[in-house]
């Protein structure tokens, strides 16, 4: 059991960084958006390895779902799925963020946060519930909790969000 | 029970790879799927560091940065197809004043 979690965890992450790296690599933006899909549901999978399983439901249907779709409507909009579209010249740029990304991932790794986090962890029984639909909606909408007036504003979040895709997008009027 | 470091180590590699995405890349369509790359990331980390601590805060937050992620991907592709547009190119280079 221990060493299947193990076995489980080192795939998703190895298919994980392999696809974020393809995001990157490749040339044609419709690849990236198919491997950022894989990401997507690979971080989905971690999720219900970390016992989160409503927002590995959520990630599917919100990130792998609706964000992707609206990816690919852009690209193919646009019509850029060509490779010679948008040529991705050497520049100077590469090395150096190459260099800052080693520093900087080097930094994450070696930061105070991660060497000096409580080693004790809560126990297989009490994270058992944690990411079930009744944990997360019973601390959404308590008030008692900081959640509730959040949640509230995200939906004028989202609604600004439509209005305002929809007067960028528009063609004028004129 | 898979340590909570090994996910926050592959989150920090995650938000890395979107970093440099977002520093290579010159295409704003790319840039933005690097930047969902690193919400992604901070959402693993969110949600690996409440499972540690056995609270539901850390997934509270996440709930929201998914919100927000809709909401941003939504605006910036309009802009995306505006910048296209007016300007029939969307390479990032060419785009360089906020006023056009």
């Amino acid at each position: 059991m221990l060493t299947a979690s193990y076995i489980l965890f080192w795939i998703l992450a190895l298919i994980g960084i392999g696809s974020a790296l393809m995001v990157v690599l490749a040339r044609n933006p419709v690849r990236s958006a198919l491997f950022l899909v894989v990401t997507f549901l690979t971080v989905a999978v971690l999720y219900i390895t970390l016992s989160a399983q409503f927002l590995a439901a959520v990630q599917v249907m919100v990130y792998a779902g609706a964000i992707m779709v609206l990816f690919l409507f852009v690209i193919m909009l646009l019509n850029l799925s060509a490779p010679e579209a948008l040529k991705e010249r050497g520049t100077i740029q590469r090395p150096i963020a190459l260099i800052l990304g080693a520093m900087f991932i080097t930094a994450l790794i070696f930061s105070q946060a991660l060497l000096e986090m409580p080693t004790k962890a809560a126990h297989a029984e009490e994270i058992a519930n944690l990411g079930t639909v009744q944990t997360i909606g019973l601390s959404l909408y308590n008030p008692n909790l900081p959640w509730l007036f959040p949640f509230e504003i995200t939906s004028i979040l989202l609604l600004i969000a439509v209005i305002g895709a929809i007067v960028l997008a528009k063609r004028k009027l004129d | 029970m898979v340590p909570t470091h090994f996910y926050l180590v592959l989150a920090g590699i995650l938000f890395t790879i979107g970093v440099i995405g977002v520093l290579v890349k010159r295409n704003p369509i790319v840039i933005f799927m690097c930047i969902e790359l690193m919400l992604n990331a901070a959402n693993l980390t969110f949600v690996a560091l409440g499972r540690h601590f056995g609270q539901t805060n850390g997934q509270m937050y996440v709930v929201f940065a998914l919100a927000v992620a809709a909401a941003e991907v939504s605006v910036g592709l309009g802009i995306i197809v505006m910048m296209f547009r007016q300007k029939e190119t969307i390479d990032i280079d060419e785009v360089h004043l906020l006023k056009y």
